[in-house]
């Protein structure tokens, strides 16, 4: 008898309501999901364009550029919002599946490396980055790279990463471990970039990484240098925009093949001035040269 | 769990009238046994699930030493894909084991207080708040673990991230604890009076009665108990999820932050392709822990069962 009630409770807890949006009998709703670096800006632009066109709903959400490519090979979202490039394994089990993943450049994202306020580093070389990240990488307390942290008693270099389907996760490991490279042991791996930041500004002995548009001011950024004791470029809308930063990346949607009807004006409509002003206010660089009033 | 009771059943006589009574009492004896038949169907019927969605994996890129003795977890890497889970084990069985330290003392000391020393309204309401305990979701303990235990064991131990082994080992083992309390006080519930009356007709003071003569005779269904806490342990995700810091490692101290397995199904499920590689590891790492989880729960029970009969 015991048991039961556990069984019965447990499943009560465990259920999910659906609920489902109102008057969805007479709007066209696109389905959009993805890249949790894209969902801030998605978010504004789903409620722009509400101004836009009254007739069509954009339905958002995050949970990853995994989710979204994950969702468009399972046919169950209109456009996938990504950080990442589909892998050809990817593309190849959507075809499988009778999907043809299209491809559009909505913006570019810097990558930065935030650190705690009272963490004195100014700039990170990528050969640092890959002893911070790095398997086998050499540097564990940041004194081996020749900083005192205050705050930070036990030394000990805190690694904050993201979950291993994140795009932000697959773009930087590529950017700035190499090809070939792969992150070290026992790191924390975040369900989002917002927790990322949010972990790292609580706690004086992180270092993490996460898109731009999700620093604020209780948060450092460094600066990175190419090569160590080279020149450094810091993290901005600018620099993204002008390829100087070295750790910035393309931001994609994908469609399942050319977009037509209501997706198709939506996206042309994001590709417009008024969509990517509305990336750029939202810490994103634009896609082209675009001028915001 | 539903069993037919066999004074129920209908008897066979010569004077069998089919009436009414009869076919209801037909149709509710067809009902209850396929009630009690579906555990089993269900138990089944998910073995083979995940079985079936884990088995390309692994007919093709499963390596019994890379699975269980490789320390890098890395499904998702586009060259070098590493599926080995020795680091999520670990992480599991040392939440699992601190989780244990912490119920055994609690749960033990709660059920010899309730059973023995507690009587009337005290008794009783202190049963129903041990089974309320029991009836907190796990998200709102991983909310504790995550927002009070978290900067709580930052500031008493000085250690830069508060998400560790210590903090999911002490949610688990709170949350473990009513579960195991119930049935330590059932296996108490069930040691025979005269056990208890010949001690003390033999001049035991109380402590005497429940340390020699109680506990030895309660002995298996304690230890049940113990092992249904560990499958508990084994088998929760959420609480895990919030409070281990979800990072691959093989934990040095407390002060480690941990993943466990069923923490890595729970947050790479729902973001990988169906039918991929990555996708069907972790269902192999699902096979893996129900296979664990069913040992635990089936010894556990056989255990408990012995006692009821002996």
């Amino acid at each position: 008898m015991k048991r039961n009630f556990f069984i019965a409770v447990s499943l009560a807890t465990t259920t999910l309501f659906y609920s489902l949006p109102a008057n969805a009998a007479d709007r066209t709703i696109i389905q959009n999901k993805g890249s949790d670096t894209l969902v801030n800006v998605a978010q504004a632009w789903a409620e722009a364009y509400r101004d836009v066109d009254a007739d069509i709903a954009v339905a958002v959400s995050g949970g990853g550029s995994g989710t979204g490519i994950a969702a468009m090979i399972n046919g169950t979202v209109d456009i996938a919002n990504t950080s990442r490039k589909m892998k050809s394994k990817e593309v190849k089990m959507a075809k499988g599946k009778g999907q043809h993943p299209f491809e559009h450049v909505v913006g570019y994202d810097a990558l930065a490396v935030f650190i705690h306020n009272d963490n004195p580093i100014k700039s990170l070389s990528f050969e640092q980055l890959k002893s911070i990240f790095g398997r086998g990488g050499k540097a564990t307390k940041w004194s081996d790279i020749g900083i005192n942290v205050p705050g930070c008693k036990s030394d000990k270099i805190v690694v904050v990463s993201r979950q291993n389907n994140s795009g932000t996760y697959a773009y930087f490991k590529k950017a700035a471990l190499g090809k070939k490279g792969k992150f070290r042991q026992g790191t924390l791996d975040m369900h989002g970039s917002k927790d990322v930041v949010d972990l790292v500004e609580k706690t004086p002995c992180a270092i993490g990484y996460s898109g731009l548009a999700y620093a604020t001011d209780h948060i450092k950024m460094t600066c990175i240098a190419k090569q160590n004791g080279g020149e450094c470029v810091n993290p901005s809308v600018e620099t993204a925009s002008d390829h100087s930063y070295p750790i910035a990346r393309p931001l994609f949607m994908y469609t399942n093949g050319e977009p037509k009807g209501a997706v198709k004006t939506y996206l042309d409509w994001i590709k417009s001035d008024a969509g990517q002003c509305i990336l750029m206010k939202k810490g994103y660089a634009p896609s082209r040269d675009v001028s915001c009033g | 769990m539903l069993e037919v009771n066999p004074l129920q059943r209908p008897m066979t006589t010569d004077f069998d009238s089919r009436d009414m009574d009869w076919y209801i009492d037909k149709i509710v004896q067809f009902l209850v046994f396929v009630a009690g038949i579906s555990a089993i169907v269900f138990i089944i019927g998910i073995f083979v699930f995940i079985t079936f969605e884990g088995f390309g994996f692994l007919l093709e890129d499963f390596s019994f030493r890379e699975f269980f003795l490789s320390p890098f977890w890395e499904p998702s890497d586009e060259d070098v894909p590493e599926y080995g889970i020795l680091a999520l084990v670990a992480g599991t069985a040392s939440v699992t084991g601190l989780a244990m330290i912490v119920a055994i003392p609690f749960s033990l000391g709660a059920a010899i207080f309730i059973g023995e020393f507690a009587t009337g309204k005290l008794r009783e309401s202190l049963k129903v708040l041990v089974e309320l305990l029991a009836a907190i979701p796990s998200v709102v303990w991983g909310f504790i673990g995550l927002s009070i235990m978290n900067p709580l064991i930052i500031d008493l131990f000085d250690v830069p991230v508060g998400l560790n082994v210590l903090n999911a080992g002490v949610i688990l083992g709170l949350m473990a604890a009513p579960i195991m309390t119930s049935i330590a006080e059932d296996a108490l519930k069930a040691v025979p009076d005269r056990y208890r009356e010949a001690a003390e007709a033999l001049g035991a003071t109380r402590w005497q009665v429940i340390y020699k003569t109680v506990l030895p005779a309660a002995k298996n269904g304690l230890l049940g108990a113990v092992l249904l806490g560990v499958g508990r342990g084994f088998g929760e995700t959420m609480a895990v999820l919030m409070a281990t810091g979800h990072a691959v490692n093989i934990p040095g101290s407390l002060f480690d932050p941990v993943r466990a397995l069923t923490a890595t199904i729970a947050a790479e499920l729902g973001e990988t392709a169906v039918g991929s590689p990555h996708y069907q590891a972790l269902f192999t790492i699902g096979i893996f822990l129900f296979i664990i989880t069913f040992l635990i729960n089936l010894t556990a029970d056989l255990i408990v069962r012995g006692i009821r009969k002996g």
